[in-house]
């Protein structure tokens, strides 16, 4: 039986975009504990550029989107897990946009620049300010713990459908298996 | 008897331009903390982080008629340094940068001043950081607002010459041997010219 999938360009940012996301979070969540050293540094830029560049992969995402509609869900989905699934991605969408700025700003109010690849300087919005600094550290924080729990639901839900409903919306998503 | 004759008329003259030179020589050593800055600019994978030494003192004088005799000491309490963040201010009074308890005080002794003309001198002396001394030399500005004498300059430092960052902080390219230092220092001349009004 045919399935409508997602374009292979969707695939392959949504993929790309999911990796990228566990591991930046990862980091983050790693990076904030460690005492001032080379290494702490490290991570602290590269968690700023992948921050920048899934920003950037993010946008070309919302792009394509707009002009590649996601493939029909099963005509036997009850309207209730349509208004979730649509829900849950566009708020997916929020977050994956308002971290990687909250990021940004707070980078700017703790008095460090971001320097992409430590080459390209991106403006600092904001003013170095303490307690500005620390509201943003908040938010940003706040706003990662609610991704994770809207991934794990993701990732709960495309495996329920996969394992449990046996129906196609996870294959929606891989690539078709060459017969 | 005539050459002795000659130096006794020339004397008084010799006295007085001694006089009038030592007299312009202008001692500026009280420094309006709230008007003067030391900074810093430290690079961080390229990301450059603003710092700063908010407690300092700083005798200047100088004749801009006779630059050469100009004399420039500064002493910088390490302990106040502000490095752009808690996590970095944490760090950098330790043993591996600034060691602190073991010299508190960074010093600047000038051995010798220049004109650079348009208001512009240089000063080139001995710095002292961690025990390690380097000849530098600076380039400022000088201008007199009544009695106050105002310097501001700066130069590019190479930390690792005074082994500041230390151990696995020896990697440049993590933090920069270039830290560039901008100074401005607002100081009142001593004894304080008599005010007009």
């Amino acid at each position: 039986m045919r399935i409508d999938r997602y374009t292979s360009t969707a695939m392959a940012l949504h993929w790309l975009v999911a990796a990228m996301l566990l591991i930046s979070v990862t980091v983050g969540l790693y990076m904030t504990g460690l005492r001032f050293s080379p290494e702490k540094l490290k991570l602290y830029n590269w968690h700023k550029w992948a921050g920048v560049t899934i920003f950037i992969l993010v946008l070309i995402r919302c792009g394509w989107r707009v002009f590649h509609p996601a493939p029909p869900l099963p005509a036997t989905t009850p309207a209730w897990q349509r208004r979730v699934a649509a829900a849950t991605h566009l708020l997916f969408y929020l977050l994956m946009i308002a971290i990687p700025l909250t990021g940004w700003l707070m980078s700017s109010a703790k008095g460090f620049q971001t320097v992409y690849f430590g080459v390209i300087p991106l403006p600092d919005l904001l003013e170095k300010s303490e307690a500005l600094g620390k509201l943003l550290e908040r938010t940003h924080r706040l706003l990662n713990y609610t991704m994770i729990a809207l991934a794990v639901a993701h990732v709960a839900g495309a495996l329920k459908h996969h394992f449990i409903d046996k129906d196609d919306i996870l294959r929606r998503m891989l690539p078709a298996r060459r017969a | 008897m005539k050459s002795l004759l000659a130096t006794a008329a020339l004397l008084p003259g010799i006295l007085l331009a001694t006089a009038s030179t030592t007299a312009r020589a202008i001692e500026y050593s009280a420094v309006q903390a709230e008007k003067s800055s030391i900074t810093f600019v430290s690079r961080q994978m390229g990301v450059a982080v603003n710092g700063r030494f908010p407690k300092f003192n700083a005798q200047v004088s100088i004749d801009p008629t006779k630059p050469e005799i100009g004399k420039v000491n500064i002493s910088i309490d390490l302990a106040s340094i502000d490095a752009g963040s808690k996590d970095a201010n944490d760090e950098v009074t330790g043993k591996q940068w600034f060691n602190v308890p073991m010299f508190p005080m960074a010093t600047f002794t000038s051995t010798g001043m220049k004109s650079l003309g348009a208001g512009k001198y240089e000063v080139a002396g001995l710095l002292t950081i961690k025990g390690k001394s380097q000849s530098i030399a600076a380039p400022f500005t000088y201008k007199a607002e009544g009695s106050n004498g105002v310097f501001e300059g700066g130069m590019t430092l190479k930390r690792i010459d005074f082994a500041i960052g230390d151990g696995p902080w020896t990697d440049v390219s993590m933090v920069a041997n270039d830290v560039q230092v901008n100074f401005r220092i607002m100081a009142t001349a001593s004894p304080a010219p008599a005010k007009s009004k």
